[in-house]
């Protein structure tokens, strides 16, 4: 399984997954600046979390309209795994590989901590490391994370089995609609997400909760190096 | 050519800056104000052939960037 993680301006949690990617699938992510020529060939695209271009506009917005989002789209388009995470998330929505859009937290605060999620769907190339309705930690560190969805397309990804992640036990941190922490699209193998489970991932994190999105998504190699 | 387009939520849409600047208004003594929703303004100048080739143009820019039309609406003013 070879992956990418993609960095434009201003990200700068690319590390953290490349880290990551690194420790559990075994062999480190090409990194690969929007402006390069090319995307190599590889089986999962990764966005990274951070401000893409300060988050002028809004949130996502200038990454989104990229050339090198084009090369995702395409890609995807032809079956590769694309995970965003954080501002991956809201680049995602924002490029419309995504439905929906990632609003300003409805406390108007960042929000920085841990919260735990739930598993809605266990059923994806995402999520398959965990059993349907487990709940786990998940770190978040955002200020517009608050799902949107208008009542139309809400009831079709809920009903496609499309909301993956839910914020648990009552710590929905942004006032995201139906507690959506974690979304993919309509044919499975795109899928964004607020929090960072690229975070939590080893005992010097304080705990792995986060391993399996990446270990399902690369296959388990079990390094702490 | 000048234009101005102005991006406002849709009904609907939550927008917890605008009840923050109304509640911040109420607290300021101004009790008549029943409702706060913030938008964005754009001033855009472009070279374009008439009025109605710069409206198609600028159309063209809300929905490709200036504006995420799952929540936002957009009305464009030439100025001329």
């Amino acid at each position: 399984m070879k992956s990418a993680v993609v960095v434009f301006p201003g990200l700068n949690r690319d590390r953290d997954m490349v880290t990551a990617l690194e420790k559990i699938g075994g062999t480190p992510p090409v990194v690969v600046w929007h402006k390069d020529a090319e995307l190599p060939d590889v089986d999962l695209i990764v966005i990274p979390g951070g401000f893409s271009y300060g988050d002028y506009l809004r949130a996502g917005a200038i990454a989104a309209r990229s050339p090198m989002m084009d090369t995702i789209r395409e890609r995807a388009e032809k079956g590769v795994h694309v995970l965003g995470v954080c501002n991956g998330f809201q680049i995602l929505t924002e490029a419309g590989l995504l439905p929906g859009v990632l609003m300003r937290n409805a406390s108007l605060k960042f929000v920085c901590k841990e919260v735990k999620l739930s598993v809605a769907n266990a059923n994806t190339p995402f999520s398959k490391e965990y059993a349907s309705g487990q709940v786990f930690r998940c770190p978040i560190a955002h200020h517009d994370g608050n799902y949107f969805a208008d009542a139309e397309t809400l009831k079709s990804i809920e009903d496609n089995g499309q909301v993956v992640f839910r914020y648990a036990e009552d710590t929905n941190p942004n006032g995201s609609i139906n507690d959506i922490a974690g979304i993919t699209n309509a044919k499975g193998n795109v899928l964004g997400m607020m929090p960072h489970p690229e975070n939590l991932i080893e005992p010097a994190h304080g705990g792995e909760d986060g391993r399996g999105i990446f270990a399902g998504l690369l296959g388990p190699v079990n390094t702490y190096g | 050519m000048k234009a101005r387009v102005i991006v406002t939520l849709k009904n609907g849409v939550l927008d917890p800056q605008g009840q923050a600047i109304e509640g911040s208004l109420v607290g300021q003594g101004f009790e008549g104000v029943q409702s706060v929703r913030q938008g964005k303004v754009f001033d855009l100048e472009l070279e374009a052939a008439d009025a109605l080739a710069a409206e198609t143009e600028i159309r063209r820019m809300c929905e490709k960037l200036l504006a995420n039309t799952v929540i936002e609406n957009f009305d464009i003013e030439i100025i001329g």
